[in-house]
């Protein structure tokens, strides 16, 4: 999850060095340099080029495309992926973003709860999405009973409404991953010097007045390049839709990553999955090109 | 005059310590909704382990008779499903130890070449592991269940183990990026004048000093490969060579599955990441956080 200031940039040194190495890595030390480098060439090409290029030749299938947009499970898997971004995303951003003020507080507790709080990131995710399927199961779920105990009513069939599905998964979703960002969130507010806010309390700033003008213009870039990095994650995100509501119920809460899966090994298509994935790019490269901008001047690390 | 005056500021002082107290004891309520929102499928992970088959379908929010039955027939594999448990445990360790290694080793040496060495294609090899870092990982699944057949690793542990690598070392060089840029240059400088070859500098300088980072990225790869799930299930298919999650997944969708033990197994599962995470809790945390924002 790091990105360096230097990216796509050439490495940052003075000139006159590089000058000496540059007479240094002559003969046999040029030689142990490729040595050096070969191991990570060869995963590159082996894994990365080939499958790429591999893929763009599997999707490359016009027919594969017409089959796809004929299937009537396509359009609802293209909202859905929309609706996971911009809800999930953003919903887990702020609220990430908010849970980090409310760590900044001082206190044995407080500190206590932050390592209960990190438990979902620390806890693999097939554990946590299968035990949440089950707890949303409509019959004998742990919510359903719970809503039970307390208001002796039937709580909602959470999986077998496509909306709630929906909701369901984004929940799971927002639930495995805040605490992650709400750390790297911590982080950023924790390198705003004090002064800062000291100056402000003298000018009688309050609460909102301090967020809207010290926190979030200082935080403004670190949000955003958490906010591009995380779309082109969930973009690809398979767990949390397989295993919380697996694509149902009656396939509409697909997205496309796992309908791509289901197109390629579940339908023994593998070019009609791959033409869903491949019709993620128009949305995966502005953003790609978006967060690579961002980090090439440098304004943020992560 | 003076009487109310000290009177006014005693009662503010009042209100400002009540809207202090007020403002704790709000903000540990919502410490207690935020526990609950956290524990509350973690919880009922261990609620369904700990209950007979019968009881999992019922209305209890509370165990009514605890039982380790569950956890006893996981660790003595009793289970047809769970039959082969333990040597799954030991192929998600081998796949974590590995890739771990591979990482670390082709990820060192990569960044020791671009920033110390200073290979001219640095820059290239820079924006390569960039490229790499971009890519949704379950995007390239497709292609790579056709190209690990042609190289002829299919049910073969290698085939994750070479994914999880491809997909954990981009990550690894940019952190060893800004871990290394705070290392002397002037030590391998004089390293050099002594007659140490690159080897030598990199064994006996770079690695003793990028130790920290290495925790972190090792630990980090370690889960990441620990906690897969798509490329294990996509890529490895028969009892003996697939991984945990794998099974669980299978375990899912068999009619009939037995919820206890399959959550019990989960735990088990979930035990060891969890213990590594909060030990290197602290390398971890400044690993991924490193830096933070830049004022």
């Amino acid at each position: 999850m790091s990105i360096s200031t230097t990216m796509g940039v050439a490495a940052p040194s003075s000139p006159a060095r590089r000058q000496v190495w540059r007479g240094g890595l002559l003969g046999r030390d040029y030689l142990w340099a490729l040595a050096f480098i070969a191991p990570y060439v060869a995963v590159f090409l082996l894994f990365v080029v080939y499958p790429v290029g591999y893929g763009m030749w599997l999707g490359s299938d016009i027919a594969s495309y017409r089959a796809l947009f004929a299937d009537p499970v396509y359009p609802s898997a293209v909202l859905n992926t929309l609706i996971f971004l911009a809800v999930g995303v953003n919903l887990k951003l702020f609220l990430a973003l908010l849970l980090s003020g409310y760590f900044m507080r001082k206190g044995w507790w407080v500190k206590t709860l932050l390592l209960v709080f990190i438990l979902p990131w620390a806890v693999p995710g097939i554990p946590s999405f299968i035990s949440i399927h089950w707890m949303l199961n409509g019959q004998w779920g742990l919510i359903n009973n719970t809503i039970w105990d307390l208001f002796q009513m039937d709580g909602p069939p959470w999986l077998d409404q496509s909306t709630l599905a929906m909701g369901s998964v984004i929940y799971g979703y927002i639930w495995k991953w805040l605490p992650f960002w709400t750390v790297i969130f911590l982080a950023g507010r924790m390198a705003i010097p004090r002064e800062l806010y000291e100056a402000a309390d003298v000018d009688g700033a309050t609460g909102i007045g301090r967020f809207l003008h010290i926190t979030f213009p200082l935080m403004a870039n670190l949000y955003l390049v958490c906010t591009l990095l995380s779309l082109i994650w969930t973009l690809g995100d398979f767990n949390s839709v397989h295993f919380i509501s697996g694509g149902g119920p009656a396939l509409s809460t697909h997205v496309l990553a796992t309908l791509g899966i289901r197109d390629a090994f579940e339908l023994g298509d593998p070019r009609m999955g791959m033409a869903a994935v491949m019709s993620a790019l128009p949305l995966l490269i502005p953003l790609v090109i978006l967060l690579m901008r961002k980090l090439s001047k440098g304004e943020v690390q992560l | 005059m003076s009487a109310t005056l000290r009177a006014g500021s005693g009662r503010r002082g009042q209100l400002a310590r009540r809207s202090r107290w007020l403002g704790e004891a709000g903000a540990m309520a919502f410490g207690v909704l935020l526990a609950i929102w956290t524990l509350m499928p973690l919880y009922n992970m261990v609620l369904v382990a700990v209950q007979q088959k019968e009881d999992v379908f019922s209305t209890n929010i509370w165990p009514p008779a605890p039982t380790l039955e569950s956890f006893v027939a996981v660790w003595h594999e009793t289970y047809w499903l769970l039959a082969n448990f333990w040597r799954q445990m030991g192929n998600s360790a081998f796949i974590g130890i590995a890739v771990a290694f591979l990482t670390l080793a082709i990820g060192t040496l990569t960044k020791f070449t671009i920033s110390r060495l200073r290979i001219r294609q640095g820059p290239l090899l820079t924006n390569a592991a960039l490229l790499t870092y971009v890519i949704p990982m379950s995007f390239l699944a497709i292609p790579f269940y056709g190209i690990m057949r042609s190289y002829g690793l299919a049910d073969n542990a290698w085939s994750v183990i070479a994914v999880e690598v491809t997909f954990a070392t981009p990550y690894a060089i940019f952190i060893f990026q800004q871990y290394g840029a705070s290392i002397p240059y002037e030590l391998d400088e004089a390293a050099r004048i002594d007659g140490a070859s690159p080897p030598q500098i990199y064994f006996q300088i770079y690695l003793p000093l990028m130790a920290p980072a290495l925790v972190a990225i090792g630990t980090y790869a370690l889960l990441l490969a620990w906690n897969e799930y798509l490329y294990a299930f996509l890529l490895l298919s028969s009892e003996k060579t697939i991984t945990v999650p794998v099974a669980l997944g299978k375990f899912l969708n068999s009619d009939e599955a037995p919820w206890n033990y399959l959550m019990a197994a989960a735990i088990i599962y979930a035990l060891p990441p969890l213990v590594i995470y909060y030990a290197f809790r602290r390398h971890m945390s400044s690993g991924l956080t490193m830096g933070g924002v830049k004022g």
